[in-house]
């Protein structure tokens, strides 16, 4: 068995590093967004066992952490590609037709929005509005912006991401 | 750290004069400022590459007097990334990293304008100096005074210009109930979009005998397309933080927060810049400038609900909870953030807030309407000319916002409807583009001020579809505590996507006017009881669309791709070709030079010929 990577031990280093994370902050309810902001910009996502550490941290029922996981939309239980593109769907982007955007990188990754692609290369979202409006209608991959972005761009920055893998 | 305020003064009246370019035309020195754009829309195109190759090429070349400054918004974001040199007040647009090296060799070393650079104004004429384009020339700068001309990352900047000012003269000169009439009269109202007189809320807080009491700057901009919050945040940060001090002195708080989204990474990272420099100053903790007044701040971070907007479901999140509203009462000034008394105001309520302290009340109340007093901030977008960041006083009609302003339409195409209240609000047609922006014109048209998203739609779009878009979000978003929200919103989306959809019958438009009265009437929160306001206005001013939707199974934009026929006009079809090769799903026939034509059955309105064909045969 692999000594560092198997299950148990990614578990456990989980748990370690978000209890340390955590440890920032002082053990009261309030702080319990901010712990998760900072677990989901680390890992990508926050993971079960992270989820139960930051539980047993504040003293709460795990059942009320993944609550407040599932409601917000920044959070998410599934890891993300290596690159996550999100097509902004805010009012100034939908005017000039960012929805086309979509429907181009759903059928080209062949993926739905809130998936990751099977080799974790790409995950899709969609997004309301980065501020960006002077730029309508953008998308995002990471956290480079494309402005003005057109179907043909959705394309080329696909196509060279695949390539560069 | 400053102890007191003489102190102060003498970092304002050192540093003013360092910065008087910046703000006086006549200024004769020898001193050169270039600001360069780092709002999120100039971030986005490069602009810090920009400033870093401004400053290398200063150190190369070895020249003096020349500073380059990081900036926040200047407004006219369509037109980023943006370079401004002062004195000269020259505005170069659409800027790139490899053009600096031109700026500085043409402008700054060799005293002339780079003509290329120069931003143009919607007609192609040059514009020479930033005050002659007429984007600027309506507007007045009351909550953006800041913005575009200060660093932002830099308190001393923000001090040289009046920073702190109020601040002194409320914990020196006035008592609690002076700077609560002094707000009064102003006749400021809550920019948030709902218009509650903020004196009002301010003086509710203050009665209230819980020691423990709170001040929220709520920056949860949840609207899609709107992003005045976003900017002020991130030009003048400082002057957030200022009036929040003040609220709480005005109403006996010692603690405060702003809660921000964790989307808007810029400004959350330029609040922590300035909370760090005025607690290293004294200018928030304990004591502060030898008053005894001790307040302090502290960030907490949204994530991603739109619903947390609202005042109550803002202090659920806060508490650490998912984001449901509370029924009110008990309303946030009597039991708040943690059942203690909460002042929540929005964040360009609290931008308006230093300026009236330092000019009075009777200024503020000057500008503006009989009811709506002082300015309002738009985040103009859509299909308009100059996109962005507007601040024009109460009163001001739609029509100088989008024509003046704005420009006017793109592509020579027809003004339909202009949005405001993002998905609070409603679609005002163009026979009310000289209704006056103030709450209650706006309110007696069927939309709402909202806080200040204003989209302009040309006549390609349809109304329906995006009635159906207002709908798709406010689904998406619904917290789903109370049922007409949750399950009403739901039933009137699936309604709108079967007319667009071509399935519609004719009894589905008075089903979804029912249902939409009903889920505006019995909704808990705000939200929920203005979540059907952009299919009601639509539906008030746009009926025969809906009407041709649902009778004729036609979209007079082409948006609703059911509804919309690609076909080829075979007079200008020259048989090239390319139409066929582009088709991804193999739906045109034809031989090259012949007339081809399109097989209906086949086609998924895609449009990828439409836009291929080079004689423009295909519609």
């Amino acid at each position: 068995m692999d000594g560092e990577n198997c299950e148990n031990c990614v578990a456990m280093r989980a748990r370690e590093e978000t209890l340390e994370m955590a440890s920032k902050y002082p053990k009261a309810k309030d702080n319990l967004m901010a712990i998760l902001n900072d677990i989901q910009v680390k890992y990508g996502y926050i993971p079960e066992p992270s989820q139960a550490a930051v539980a047993e941290y504040l003293d709460i029922p795990l059942a009320e952490v993944y609550g407040v996981i599932t409601f917000y939309s920044r959070f998410t239980t599934i890891p993300k590609g290596k690159y996550d593109i999100s097509v902004c769907l805010g009012t100034a982007c939908f005017v000039k037709g960012s929805s086309d955007l979509l429907e181009r990188a759903k059928s080209k990754l062949g993926i739905d929005e809130g998936q990751t692609t099977d080799d974790q290369m790409f995950s899709l979202e969609t997004m309301r509005c980065v501020g960006a409006c002077g730029l309508a209608p953008v998308f995002t991959v990471n956290d480079k912006v494309y402005g003005n972005a057109t179907v043909k761009l959705m394309d080329e920055v696909i196509d060279e991401l695949k390539n560069q893998g | 750290m400053i102890k007191s305020f003489e102190d102060l003064e003498a970092i304002r009246n050192s540093k003013r004069a360092e910065l008087d370019l910046r703000v006086n035309s006549n200024y004769s020195g020898i001193e050169r400022h270039i600001l360069v754009c780092h709002g999120t829309g100039c971030t986005s195109s490069n602009s810090e590459h920009i400033l870093e190759n401004f400053n290398n090429l200063i150190k190369e070349k070895n020249i003096e007097n020349v500073r380059v400054v990081k900036t926040g918004c200047f407004g006219l974001c369509s037109k980023g990334p943006i370079v401004i040199i002062r004195p000269d007040d020259t505005f170069y647009s659409h800027v790139k990293p490899e053009d600096c090296e031109e700026i500085i060799n043409t402008h700054i070393l060799g005293g002339q304008k780079v003509e290329r650079l120069l931003c143009k104004d919607v007609d192609g004429s040059v514009v020479n100096k930033l005050d002659e384009l007429p984007f600027y020339k309506k507007q007045v700068r009351i909550a953006l005074k800041n913005c575009g001309v200060i660093n932002p990352e830099d308190i001393d900047e923000y001090i040289a210009f009046d920073g702190f000012k109020a601040l002194q003269k409320v914990l020196t000169e006035m008592s609690q109930e002076q700077v609560i009439e002094t707000i009064l009269n102003s006749g400021l109202r809550g920019r948030g979009g709902a218009g509650f007189p903020t004196g009002k809320k301010w003086d509710f807080v203050r009665i209230e005998t819980d020691p423990e009491k709170y001040v929220v700057c709520n920056a949860d901009e949840g609207d899609p397309g709107a992003f005045m919050d976003r900017s002020i945040l991130e030009g003048d940060p400082n002057c957030i933080l200022e009036a929040m001090a003040i609220a709480a002195y005005a109403v006996g708080a010692h603690h405060g927060y702003i809660y921000v989204r964790a989307e808007y990474p810029i400004a959350v990272n330029r609040l922590r810049i300035a909370i760090e420099q005025e607690r290293a100053y004294g200018l928030l903790g304990k004591d502060i400038c030898g008053t005894g007044f001790d307040f302090d701040i502290d960030i907490k971070l949204g994530a991603g609900a739109f619903v947390c907007g609202e005042e109550t479901a803002l202090l659920e999140s806060a508490e650490g909870k998912r984001g449901q509203p509370r029924v009110k009462p008990p309303f946030p000034a009597h039991a708040g953030f943690m059942q203690h008394p909460t002042l929540i105001n929005n964040v360009e309520t609290y931008a308006n807030v230093t300026r009236i302290i330092n000019q009075g009340a009777e200024w503020y109340s000057s500008i503006g309407t009989e009811k709506s007093k002082g300015t309002k901030v738009f985040a103009l977008g859509g299909n308009v000319n100059n996109v962005g960041l507007v601040e024009v006083p109460m009163g001001t009609t739609l029509r100088e916002i989008v024509f003046d302003i704005g420009g006017g339409i793109p592509k020579g195409r027809e003004f339909k409807a202009a949005q405001t209240g993002g998905p609070s609000g409603g679609c005002i047609p163009a026979q009310y583009l000289d209704v006056s922006i103030d709450y209650e014109s706006l309110a007696e048209i069927g939309s709402m001020m909202g806080s200040g998203g204003l989209i302009v739609m040309d006549d390609s779009k349809c109304m329906v579809a995006i009635a159906k878009f207002y709908m798709e979000f406010i689904v998406d978003e619904s917290c789903g505590k109370c049922t007409p929200c949750r399950i009403g919103t739901k039933r009137m989306l699936e309604m709108l996507t079967k007319i667009c959809d071509g399935e519609g019958e004719p009894e589905d438009l008075d089903k979804l006017q029912k249902l939409a009265q009903t889920v505006a009437t019995a909704s808990v929160c705000g939200l929920g009881q203005s979540a059907p306001n952009p299919v009601l206005s639509t539906m008030r001013y746009f009926r025969d669309e809906y009407e041709e939707h649902v009778r004729d199974k036609s979209c007079r934009a082409g948006e609703c791709k059911a509804l919309s026929q690609v076909t080829i006009n075979e007079e200008l079809c020259r048989g090239c070709d390319l139409c066929k090769k582009v088709c991804p799903v193999g739906a045109i026939e034809g031989d090259v030079g012949q007339k081809h034509r399109i097989d209906q059955s086949k086609c998924i309105k895609c449009k990828t010929c439409v836009n291929t064909c080079p004689f423009h045969a295909i519609k």
